[in-house]
């Protein structure tokens, strides 16, 4: 997998993987965590990594502080090859990277301004320097009156900016977050989500998000990988990734994040009450700002009456994006001719560029291809699970 | 003629406080010496095992055989058996308060290491896993970073642990160690005197409660500060 959309940005990389490999053997069989894995993340941005869980992108995380190292190929941080580190090195490398987890990992037997200040601590300031470097943190993330408070009296989103504050103590370069958002609810998250991001603007950090949630990638992160079964399978800019979905894995997250494509249910919905033809529709940033797009002066040209019976527009990466299903309907007397007008405005529409999804009448509905394939990786990741309930 | 009956006299009033003070100091120096000298093997243990910070595989199947071999063994007969080591560490001496701590240590130590190992077994992985991501190094984790979090437990461990080693103790007079173990048996139990018995008794159970109702407080008091 080479990484050429990457290398038109002109900009060197702050973390490289190079061919990585991490296989973990158990009794009965290998399995492969990172599986070849050639990735870029560029200086400042938040990349985000999403997969399901056993995906590998843990362990691919961990790879770039070396709580766990490559089997093979390498891993370049911030110019240097961390493979075949010194324990003593390592320990330098990692005070560069800060770590956010799932379940916070705070000491429980030190309180807050203790969490914080404890890289600092180790990297041998003066109790002075921590104290007012702690101070500083606790305010930036917004927690400063809790600096007396032990851990467990916190709740789940003030645990979570104790962590973010003790990763960001000692100035790192690069941020981890390994699911930060996962034990929160959904507007704590967003609460996470957007110092994470005001992290990312005032401290110019980089960021690599790891993540089992496309809302978390569709909210803060520039670019994402998708990973399935050790592989990166699909990654790109959030936004292209998001409206030209390659891979069934991705198009399904993709899902979970929109949900504005309708089901097979709900399109058998509104064929019972809209007789006319049923069209689905990707609606793109570009289609919205484009001055010469306009479907009903398009539709009208083709003698082709269409409106919106369905669907949502929402924001990825602060451009707007969605999907929306058209009635189309044509006042041309003869059945076959009105067929042959929308047939040919959605010619016209796909040349144009723009995604359509014919899905029929109620007399003669036609599938959205998307439903067998998110099917099957549902299918799929049934048996996966299976698998690994039979492992235990 | 020796009187065989329950009774009680000066000479019995002084080998009692005397007993009470010896067992007191055989404690102190068990739990003191082999406290420490258990968390440290503890801690190793806990430590080079299999997927811990110092993994480790032959030092740890060699540490845990030594314990293993060692904590079986009743103590009457481990202290017979220590004989010719305890005479070469103590200068030659078996026999007294002070030569009966070292087999008493040995098999504190030996106590303590499996209770400390089980402490930290208990405690959270992802802690060590934050402080490794921090470029904590593997010692500073071990001793700084889980022995506090694994406090409570082990404040208890080790309250548990007193009351291992006063019986350590009173088997020590066995050996004419002294204290109140030498006293029950040979002013009680061989001179048919069940006072003196239940007087020794009554004091190892005060100072088991008193020790066991500091260590919760102390537990607690801990837990209750985070």
């Amino acid at each position: 997998m080479t990484d050429s959309p990457e290398a038109a940005a002109g900009q060197a990389p702050i973390i490289s993987f190079v061919h990585a490999k991490k296989y973990f053997q158990s009794k009965r069989k290998t399995v492969k965590a990172v599986d070849d894995v050639s990735l870029d993340i560029r200086p400042g941005e938040i990349f985000g990594v999403i997969g399901y869980s056993g995906a590998g992108k843990s362990t691919l995380v961990r790879l770039i502080n070396v709580l766990e190292s490559v089997d093979s190929g390498d891993v370049i941080v911030e110019g240097i090859n961390v493979t075949g580190l010194k324990e003593r090195d390592l320990r330098t490398l990692r005070t560069h990277i800060g770590m956010i987890f799932q379940q916070f990992n705070l000491f429980s037997a030190k309180t807050v301004a203790e969490n914080v200040g404890y890289p600092l601590k180790l990297a041998g300031w003066t109790k002075e320097r921590v104290t007012a470097r702690v101070d500083q943190m606790l305010e930036f993330v917004g927690i400063s009156d809790k600096a007396g408070a032990y851990p467990s009296h916190l709740s789940g989103g003030q645990k979570q900016r104790v962590g973010i504050a003790r990763a960001l103590a000692h100035s790192p370069a690069i941020l981890l977050a390994d699911e930060a958002t996962s034990a929160l609810d959904p507007e704590t998250t967003a609460d996470v989500l957007a110092l994470l991001k005001k992290a990312n603007e005032e401290l110019g950090i980089t960021i690599v998000v790891i993540t089992h949630e496309m809302g978390v990638v569709q909210n803060i992160c520039d670019r994402v990988a998708v990973m399935e079964e050790g592989k990166i399978v699909e990654h790109g800019d959030t936004y292209t990734v998001f409206a030209h979905p390659k891979r069934s894995v991705t198009k399904r997250f993709i899902q979970t994040a929109l949900h504005s494509r309708p089901s097979r249910d709900t399109v058998n919905r509104l064929h019972e009450v809209h007789p006319g033809r049923l069209v689905l529709m990707t609606v793109t940033a570009s289609m919205l700002n484009s001055e010469k797009f306009n479907l009903a002066k398009i539709a009208d040209k083709h003698k082709v009456i269409s409106s919106i019976i369905y669907g949502s527009i929402t924001e990825v990466g602060s451009r707007p994006l969605g999907n929306v299903v058209v009635e189309m309907t044509s006042p041309l007397p003869l059945g076959v001719e009105a067929e042959f007008a929308i047939d040919g405005l959605l010619e016209k529409l796909s040349a144009d560029g723009i995604k359509v999804t014919d899905l029929g009448t109620s007399i003669d509905p036609k599938d959205d291809p998307t439903w067998v394939e998110l099917a099957s990786v549902a299918l799929a990741e049934e048996a996966a699970t299976d698998r690994k309930g039979a492992d235990r | 003629m020796i009187l065989l009956e329950n009774k009680w006299d000066d000479y019995l009033t002084q080998t009692f406080i005397t007993g009470i003070g010896e067992t007191l100091l055989m404690v102190l120096i068990t739990l003191g010496i082999g406290g420490l000298l258990g968390m440290v093997l503890g801690v190793t243990l806990y430590g080079t095992r299999q997927g811990g910070l110092l993994a480790n595989r032959p030092v740890y199947s060699v540490l845990s055989s030594i314990v293993n071999v060692i904590r079986p063994i009743p103590f009457i007969i481990f202290l017979v058996l220590c004989k010719p080591l305890t005479m070469a560490v103590m200068n030659g001496h078996y026999i007294g308060t002070i030569p009966a701590t070292f087999p008493m240590v040995i098999v504190c130590t030996v106590a303590t290491s499996r209770i400390v190992e089980q402490s930290l077994i208990a405690t959270d992985p992802g802690i060590v896993e934050a402080a490794r991501a921090m470029g904590a190094s593997r010692l500073h984790i071990l001793f700084r970073i889980l022995v506090p979090e694994a406090l409570a437990p082990l404040i208890l461990g080790y309250t548990f642990l007193f009351v291992g080693v006063l019986d350590l103790s009173a088997v020590a007079g066995a050996v004419s160690a002294g204290g109140l173990g030498q006293f029950a048996l040979s002013d009680g139990y061989r001179r048919f005197n069940d006072w003196v018995v239940w007087a020794a008794c009554l004091v190892m159970i005060i100072l088991v409660q008193s020790m066991q109702w500091l260590g919760n407080v102390l537990a607690k008091w801990v837990l209750r500060k985070r």
